[in-house]
């Protein structure tokens, strides 16, 4: 994860680089619904950013924000200092969803010179098709074209304008690990020339994998923001679990590693970094019966920041 | 790997001239129209076919009519009724175009709404002139039809600006009804009321029928188009025309305004 510290360094200090999107304080309420409760989030240009988050959590709602395509009841959306649909106007964002947004009836080179006729400046259209590597299937209509054929066409036509900053919704689905690692290498290439890629996911391993940052949202807010090994070591650790009667917090608490201590009735839950000291001391030293241990990844972690618990 | 990023300077990026409204669009949209078979069938043959079915047999439809004859009545009727399919065809795909995600792929893009719905309008338009050109150029060949070039040319533009309505139909029952299916119920529906209306068949005046027809909204709209010909425009049928008009668009405008809000 060496190339996450180079883009950074490579945005000089203390220069002022306008963020490719600023939300401050976004709120979006439908009727009495609350889909976004605040949020505030800066993306700096040149970032691959996962935006992680579960089913209802307000990641579509902000997405829509930042394209424009949704007003924030309250706060303010930028997207490189510009109101978003300033920056749409100026061919400065893209977007690609999963499914739709295609004429059937038109043929692949229609669809992405109707498209380039929009913009005031864009990539020449052989050009754009020859680089999605869809160029032999150009004179084909688009009903005719097969789900990835067509994922392919919508990324020649969201590049096409050259954007700063790229939407992907889900964008792997469907591609094999192979095409997945393709697909990641030629965003990361393109990140290096300054270009910013948001994109949704469920999959935490990708966002783990090919993000420079994930973003978590929960319930309509950012519940924790960082590297992926950043947001893993927020649940990071083991825990032991035990049953023991009449435990003592303050002396688990005080066991090298241990981070948090849980009573549960005759239960003991110890979060720890150093599951085995916390399994030699109880099973040594107390009555301590039951022992169990677990470890945390990704998953906990999403799961603890997104539960309702929190 | 040793990379710097590149800053992007938003101030270079322009904004496209006219809200992106341009020609190349224009192109496509009306190539899109006229390489739907269906479409060119139910609009310019059918018409062109009916015409010739109607004023082919052996009375000579050369009866006066205002400044013309029975032919050139029929000929602006069938004009009428292959320019209205095409415009409600064309207003129903804006609803599909929105249920396939398209528009708001198109949001994506500097293209301005009045930018779009102004190509719409006008490929709408130039596929209604289409349909009237070719059934009054059948009308030309076969020769029956009589009315002075002038009063051609005048029924030809006014039966155009009489499309506006089906194009407002077709957006408003393109919205109510998902899909492909709008056109299903769009051209019996269009059918039906052209019979009602007097489109294909000239209506006694105060019969049973005649007083539920001038109600009905092709009514209004033939009685305008083929007023430069029978020198005839009741006070009712420019009622039924304008109050028809207005509705659609109400209509549609309804819809559309209620779909916008989640595009």
């Amino acid at each position: 994860m060496t190339s996450i510290e180079t883009v950074r360094a490579g945005s000089p200090a203390g220069s002022r680089q306008v963020p490719a999107v600023r939300l401050a304080g976004v709120t979006k309420d439908f009727g009495p619904v609350h889909a976004v409760r605040g949020i505030d989030l800066e993306l700096r240009q040149g970032e691959i950013v996962a935006f992680l988050g579960p089913n209802g959590a307000g990641k579509t709602t902000t997405i829509d924000i930042i394209l424009g395509l949704s007003r924030p009841t309250t706060g303010t959306a930028e997207v490189l200092g510009l109101a978003p649909r300033e920056a749409i106007a100026r061919g400065l964002v893209s977007a690609v969803m999963q499914t739709g947004g295609l004429l059937k009836d038109l043929t692949v080179r229609e669809t992405v010179a109707y498209t380039a006729s929009l913009f005031a400046d864009t990539r020449p259209v052989a050009e754009v098709l020859e680089d999605a590597g869809i160029t032999a299937i150009a004179d084909r209509r688009v009903a005719k074209c097969s789900g990835g054929e067509q994922q392919r066409l919508r990324f020649a036509m969201a590049l096409l304008s050259d954007p700063a900053l790229l939407l992907l919704d889900e964008p792997t689905t469907g591609m094999d690990v192979e095409g997945r690692r393709a697909f990641w290498s030629a965003i990361r290439r393109d990140a290096e020339q300054g270009r910013t890629v948001l994109f949704a996911t469920h999959y935490l391993e990708e966002a783990d994998q090919y993000a420079d940052r994930i973003v978590l949202v929960s319930q309509g807010r950012v519940v924790a923001d960082g590297t992926g090994s950043q947001i893993k070591s927020l649940a990071s650790g083991r825990t032991v679990r035990a049953t023991l009667p009449g435990a003592d917090p303050e002396q688990l608490t005080g066991l090298p590693g241990v981070t948090g201590v849980d009573l549960r009735g005759d239960t003991v839950l110890v979060r720890t970094r150093d599951s085995d000291a916390v399994a030699r001391h109880l099973l040594t030293h107390t009555d301590a019966r039951d022992l169990e241990i677990t470890s945390h990844g990704l998953e906990d972690a999403f799961l603890s920041l997104t539960g309702d618990a929190r | 790997m040793s990379t710097t990023t590149t800053a992007i300077d938003p101030t270079v990026r322009r904004v496209p001239p006219r809200g992106g409204f341009n020609r190349r669009v224009l192109r496509i949209e009306l190539l899109r129209m006229v390489r739907n078979r269906r479409t060119v069938v139910f609009t310019m043959i059918f018409p062109a076919g009916l015409y010739f079915a109607i004023t082919g047999s052996d009375t000579t439809w050369d009866t006066p009519v205002g400044s013309g004859n029975e032919a050139a009545y029929i000929l602006i009727s069938m004009a009428l009724y292959g320019a209205a399919l095409i415009a409600a065809a064309s207003g129903a795909m804006v609803a599909t175009e929105r249920a396939l995600g398209w528009s708001r792929q198109l949001r994506l893009t500097p293209l301005n709404p009045v930018a779009y719905v102004t190509m719409k309008a006008l490929v709408a338009l130039a596929m209604g002139a289409l349909a009237i050109a070719v059934v009054n150029a059948c009308g030309v060949l076969q020769g029956r039809a009589e009315m002075p070039d002038g009063v051609w040319l005048e029924a030809a533009a006014v039966t155009l600006c009489c499309t506006l309505t089906f194009a407002a139909l077709g957006v408003f029952i393109g919205y109510i009804v998902p899909g492909e299916n709008a056109m299903q119920l769009l051209g019996p529906g269009l059918a039906l009321l052209s019979f009602l209306g007097g489109v294909f068949w000239p209506l006694t005046e105060g019969s049973g029928l005649w007083h539920v027809a001038v109600f009905t909204p092709m009514y209004g709209v033939a009685e305008v188009a083929r007023s430069p010909l029978t020198h005839e425009l009741p006070w009712y049928a420019l009622v039924n025309a304008v109050g028809w008009l207005a509705l659609f668009v109400a209509g549609a405008a309804w819809r559309m305004s209620r779909d916008t809000a989640r595009v």
